[in-house]
Formats: structure tokens, sequence, C-alpha cells
């Protein structure tokens, strides 16, 4: 179960490739604070739609993928390639297989997220949420993932470990996952070879059903079982402590990816979808609450024993945070699943505060802090620039979350309340309008926690920046720690 | 058991093997019965594929993100029928490639929104939407106005649909620009032929502004005046499609 730890410090000889780390990295940083800021922008123009300009490419309707695409494939894609290919050399022991194969992956996947946030932009999309890149963009993702696949398994192929690390079953699972999505959700007939247009193949409620079983599998496989892999490495190289339990990892990771697939039906409760994909959806999305809780526990306990770091180490205590606040959001998503609760919480802001106490407080908290590990590694650098700087970043970025989502817990419930509210003589209480009218608030205030957020991102880049260029602060101990602790090598 | 699980640690090609297994069985299950199920889509009357000035402004829908804030699916409560009319069925959607249900409402539901306001309405409504619904955050698409639509590959739109399913005839193809144009003149030579190729299709200049070419402010209010239209409910039993 040590394989993590066996493989570190005898590195040198095998001569890893971190150059393309290094790339994935940055690159995840800068898509990072953009997709944010996009983020930012359109939170404000539901507080104030002036902000929408209205010019064709600053209005909300195109910038909104520009944003989700922007954290989740762009931010969050490269922190995957990034760590994957950190990941898998050191647990196999072995440099990255295919010489320059890791590079061409990584440019092939750039190019990827240019063509396809300028496409936005210009008002190209296929009108799927999460898929919304068109068929020549598809096409172009469908060959990097074929050749990211390639550097994957055959690095896994030619390990010099006898057994395949837990994390690298996850990153595994997402690699294949994401693929099989990929290409069945986005079948399409283009207009003309010379277009950018095409007609998806499904259509209606099979192109519905089809849809949401690719985007909930998308936050299943691309933002859970993926970061499930960071977390089953990075979490116990900071804590210097085992992964808690090795049956509960191979019950939990079988378990998540059977069960994860059949969820995507709870998007479409009370829709035209037959009652009985949605009752299936609904059951297996309330199974999964014990898979999800099971990495949770896994990743939380891998702390045993060394509890006493989270007071001195703010790198571990946003590791930490994240893995709480995956708790959190997979217990949030069963309820809303449920159909009675969905009934209420479908279509409003409740949906989109669940989401981001995911994505900001999971993905994003996860993302923050293997970067954090990394970074000094990677630079061959003593420690990072600053500690006390992390500290500030975690609570900014977490009173952040606290605003965005308890703003959107209150404006989404009391809206689904608003909606069905009845006068005493029988007719609707709210007109549509007065209920928009009433999200103005929880709208400005879920503004500021993201812009918290992002001012969290950008105190990170300083302190990255800094740590890269050689640079140490001087700074007092956090909490009776020795000062500026050396970053374990 | 941990023999088995020896093989996927030890091998890769075990691990994606039982990988792929273990992810496909959800959605094989979920969706192939969706496209064999005779009950999965009502038979209803009325239902056709869209005229090529309705498509062009279902692109335009597309285009601009609309999906975003607006959804298309009316679900089967009280207060929804009393805001928005009957539940969608499945049937409403059959030709929608993608699908447009949505998953939020910033703004209200549109499934429906055919004919409630007047053309006049909807064009104000898309250039500022606050000069007529003062506390909407809707942004402003004035531009729709200025830019012409380009309608000269309708033709191909409607055999890319063809080819993925949607009955468009050879009549229809060969007549696609026309019909877009026949669309947006009420007193044309071509009316006649053009609602027998899509009956009860609105035939008017949808945006009555200064602009005398087609625009794709026509498009897409041609689009949305149509929203909810189709099906005709008087013959529509709703005990012989339980799903």
């Amino acid at each position: 179960m040590n394989a993590a730890t066996a493989a570190a410090g005898n590195g040198r000889d095998i001569g890893y490739d971190e150059s393309v780390v290094k790339a994935c990295v940055i690159a995840a940083m800068v898509w990072g604070v953009a997709g944010m800021a996009a983020g930012l922008l359109i939170a404000l123009q539901l507080a104030w739609p002036v902000l929408n300009l209205d010019l064709p490419w600053t209005t909300f309707g195109r910038v909104r993928p520009v944003h989700t695409s922007g954290v989740i494939f762009a931010f969050g894609g490269n922190v995957l390639l990034g760590t994957s290919f950190y990941v898998v050399q050191r647990t196999c022991r072995v440099r990255l297989f295919g010489g320059p194969l890791g590079w061409i992956v990584f440019w092939g996947y750039q190019a990827f997220l240019v063509m396809a946030a300028t496409g936005y932009l210009f008002g190209v999309t296929q009108g799927k949420e999460y898929a919304e890149p068109e068929w020549y963009v598809d096409l172009w993702l469908t060959v990097v993932w074929v050749l990211y696949a390639v550097t994957f398994f055959g690095t896994l192929a030619i390990r010099k470990e006898p057994h395949i690390y837990v994390a690298n079953w996850f990153y595994a699972s997402f690699i294949i996952t994401i693929a099989l999505l990929h290409i069945v959700n986005n079948l399409t007939v283009p207009v003309s070879f010379l277009g950018a247009k095409s007609y998806v193949a499904w259509a209606g409620v099979q192109d519905a059903m089809t849809q949401w079983w690719y985007g909930h599998n998308a936050v299943g496989f691309f933002l859970t079982a993926g970061f499930l892999g960071m977390m089953y490495y990075f979490v116990p190289k900071q804590a210097d402590r085992p992964v808690y339990s090795y049956r509960l990892s191979v019950v939990h990771f079988w378990s998540l990816i059977f069960l994860y697939i059949w969820a995507g039906p709870h998007h479409l409760h009370y829709t035209a979808l037959p009652d009985w994909a949605q009752t299936l959806g609904m059951t297996f999305s309330v199974m999964l609450w014990m898979p999800s809780w099971g990495g949770m526990i896994n990743g939380i306990m891998t702390l045993s024993g060394a509890w006493e770091k989270l007071r001195t180490d703010p790198v571990l205590r946003i590791m930490v945070v994240a893995v709480a606040f995956y708790g959190m959001s997979t217990f949030e998503g069963p309820v809303m699943s449920i159909k009675a609760v969905n009934a209420l919480s479908h279509y409003t802001d409740w949906t989109v505060g669940h989401v981001h106490s995911g994505a900001l407080g999971w993905v994003g908290f996860i993302s923050f802090g293997c970067i954090y590990y990394l970074v000094p590694k990677l630079w061959k650098r003593q420690r990072l620039y600053s500690i006390k700087l992390v500290d500030v970043h975690l609570w900014t970025a977490t009173i952040g979350i606290v605003l965005y989502i308890t703003a959107m817990w209150i404006s989404g419930i009391l809206q689904g309340l608003m909606w069905r509210a009845y006068d005493k003589l029988g007719f609707l209480q709210y007109s549509f309008v007065e209920t928009v009218e009433a999200m103005h608030p929880f709208y400005v205030i879920r503004a500021m926690g993201g812009g918290l957020y992002v001012i969290g991102a950008l105190i990170m880049c300083w302190n990255l920046w800094n740590t890269a260029q050689g640079r140490i602060r001087e700074e007092g101990a956090i909490l009776g720690a020795p000062a500026a602790t050396p970053a374990r090598a | 058991m941990s023999s088995l699980h020896d093989r996927a640690e030890l091998n890769s090609f075990w691990l994606i093997v039982f990988t792929l297994i273990t992810v496909s069985i959800g959605g094989i299950v979920q969706m192939v019965p969706l496209f064999f199920l005779e009950s999965t889509i009502e038979k209803v009357a009325g239902m056709r594929p869209y005229t090529p000035l309705e498509l062009m402004g279902r692109n335009i829908y597309i285009r601009e993100g609309c999906y975003l804030c607006h959804s298309q699916q009316v679900r089967p409560f009280r207060d929804e029928a009393e805001r928005y009319g009957h539940y969608s069925l499945a049937a409403e959607s059959m030709y929608d490639h993608p699908f447009q249900w949505g998953s939020k409402r910033t703004g209200p539901d549109l499934a429906r929104v055919g004919l409630r306001y007047s053309d006049d309405w909807h064009v104000a409504h898309l250039v500022n939407p606050r000069a007529v619904v003062p506390e909407s955050v809707m942004p402003g698409y004035g531009f729709l106005a200025r830019q012409p639509l380009d309608y000269h590959d309708a033709a191909e739109h409607l055999r890319a649909n063809r080819a993925v399913g949607v009955p468009y005839t050879d009549d229809m193809i060969k007549n696609a620009v026309a019909d877009v144009l026949a669309q947006t003149r009420p007193d044309g030579e071509t009316k006649d032929q053009f609602l027998g190729r899509y009956p009860k299709a609105q035939v008017r200049k949808f945006n009555a502004g200064e602009a005398r070419e087609v625009t794709e402010m026509d498009a897409l209010v041609a689009y949305l005046q149509m929203l909810g239209t189709l099906v005709d409910f008087s013959t529509y039993q709703s005990t012989k499609s339980l799903r």
C-alpha cells in the first residue's frame, strides 16, 4: 500500500519528465484565473444586467460556457493532466512513456481549449451544457485524448512497481470513461465540412438522457474520479501517512464507478423522460452517497496519527477542507436527487450553489493543495515563498465559498417556494418577474463570494510566482511550528 | 475476490477491461430502451419539422445560449400548469437536435411561449428587456435586429437534419431557401405551397421594424412564436401514454 511512499526519494536516477508537469501547473493557474474571472463577470451580470454591454460576445449566454469550460476543462483539465503525469511516473518508477508524447498532449489540449473558448464568444456552440464545443473541436479533442491514454497506459505498462497504485485506478477510470462519454454524446452530422455548425445525432428525450448521462458523469469522472486520484497520492504525501484503508479504497473505487454512471436522470426529474428512468436515476443517486463517503472517510482518516499537522500545515489544511467539502456536496447531491426535493430545487439557484460547493470547495481546494505541494518540488525550491499566504488564501477562499453557497441556498429555496406559492383566493401569488427581483441581493452576495475566491487564487499565483523565482519570505511560525519548515524532499 | 482484484491491480489490461465493463452497464440500461420502447414518445397530432426560418431562429437561440437561463420543459405540477400550460410531452421535442429542455430558470420557461405575446412585444423585449420588464436581468439583443439572416445554406441545414432522422422531404429541402422568404411574406405567391409543406406555420414579417430584409430577429421571433403551438391537445389523451 505504500507504493507512493516507497517510490519517493529515489527518482533522481530514473529521470522523471517534470517539465511537462510544470507546464500543466502554469497553464492550470492561468486558465484558472481566467475561468474564475469569467464566472465573476457573469455573476455580476446577473446582479447588474447593464454589464452585459449588449454586444454579441459579452452577453451572459456566450460568456457562461467560457466560465464553465474554463474552470472545468481548462483549469481542472490541466490539473488532471499535470498531476496524472507526475503521479503515474512516481508510482510506476519509470519515466513518462512515449518521449515527446506528453508535450504533444499538453499543447494539443491547450489548442482544444483555445478553439473551444474563442468559438463560444463568436457563438459557435452545440447547445449542450458542458459539451458546447462543435464537431471539429470534438474531433480534435478525441485525438488528443487517445494520445493522453497512450501516454498514461503506456507508462503503466512499462512500470517497475508490481502493483498499480490506487491513485492510478482513479486516473484510469477517468480517462476511459471521459472518452466513452465524449464520443457518444457528441456524435453529430456537420452541415458542411467547411462550416462550424452540426446537428447532434440524438433528438429530444433520447438526447436529454444522453446529455445528462454525459453531464453527470463529467462531474463523476472528470471532477470526481480524477480528483480522487489526486487525493490518494497527495494527501498521504503531504500528511506523511499511508492511506487509511486499502480495503475501503477497493470497495469504494468499484462501487463509485459502477453507481455514478446511473445517476444522470436526476437532472431530468418530472420531465418527459419516462418515469422508470427517473426512478432508476434517483435510486442510484441515493446509493451513490455511500461510496462517495467511503472516499471521503479514506481521505480524511489518512490523517490518523497526524492530526496535529492540521494546526501547522496550511497546505494539508486546504486538502482536508477540500475532502470535507467533497463529503458535504456528495451528501447534498443525493438529497437533491430525491424527486420530492428536486421538485423544489430544480431550475433554481440551489443547483448552482450545490455545483459550486463541489467545484470551489472540493475540486478547487484539492487542486490548490496539490499545486502548493508540487511547485517547490518541481522548481527545486526549499519551500513555498510564504506558508502564511497559503493560510490567507485558504481563509479568503473559504469565506468566499460560504458566502456563495449560503446565498444560493437562500435564493434557490426562496425562488422555488415563490414559484409555487398561492394566495388566499387560489391564484398564483407571484408573477415570474417578482421572483427574479427577489434574487437581486443574493446575486450581489454571490458575486462578492466569487470575488473573494478569485482574490484567493491571485494570492496563490503571487505566492507560486515568488516560489518559482526562488524567493523565501521571512515569517514567524504558525501556531508554534518550527519557523520556515523546509518542504519534505 | 482478492485474486480477481489482483488481476486488475497487477495488469493494466484487465484494469481497463473491468473498468470499461463496470461503467458501461448503467448507461446501456438507461439509454438503449429509450430507442425501442414505443411508449417513450407519445402518439400526438400536429407535430411537424421546423420550417427553415424557425430552424434558423432555433440556431440563433442556441448560439446565444438562451437555454442557459430558459427551460423548455413544463413539469406536471399545478403551479406550472397555471403559469405555463400543459406539461411537456416527449413528442414535442422529437425533432429537436439537440434538445433544449434547459436546467435553469433564471428567466421563465419558454416551452409554450408561442402566441402568448405579440411580435412587437418580443422585438421590443429582445432589443431592451428592461424597457418592457423593468426588473428583468436579461441581456439586450438589439444586434439581432440589425443583422441580416444568413440563410443561403438552409437546404444543407435541412439535409443534415434529415441525416439524423428528421423527416424533411425532398420538396422541403429543394424549397428551403425560398421558404425562408415565403414565411415572411403574407402576400407572397408561394404561401399556399409553403403552408402545404408546414401546416399551421405562421406567415408574417415577424420583425416589423424598418428593416426590409429578413433579419436574425425575424428568425428568432418566428421560433419563439411557434414554441408549444404544434400539438393538438384537444385530441391528446394522457391516459393512453402511461410511461
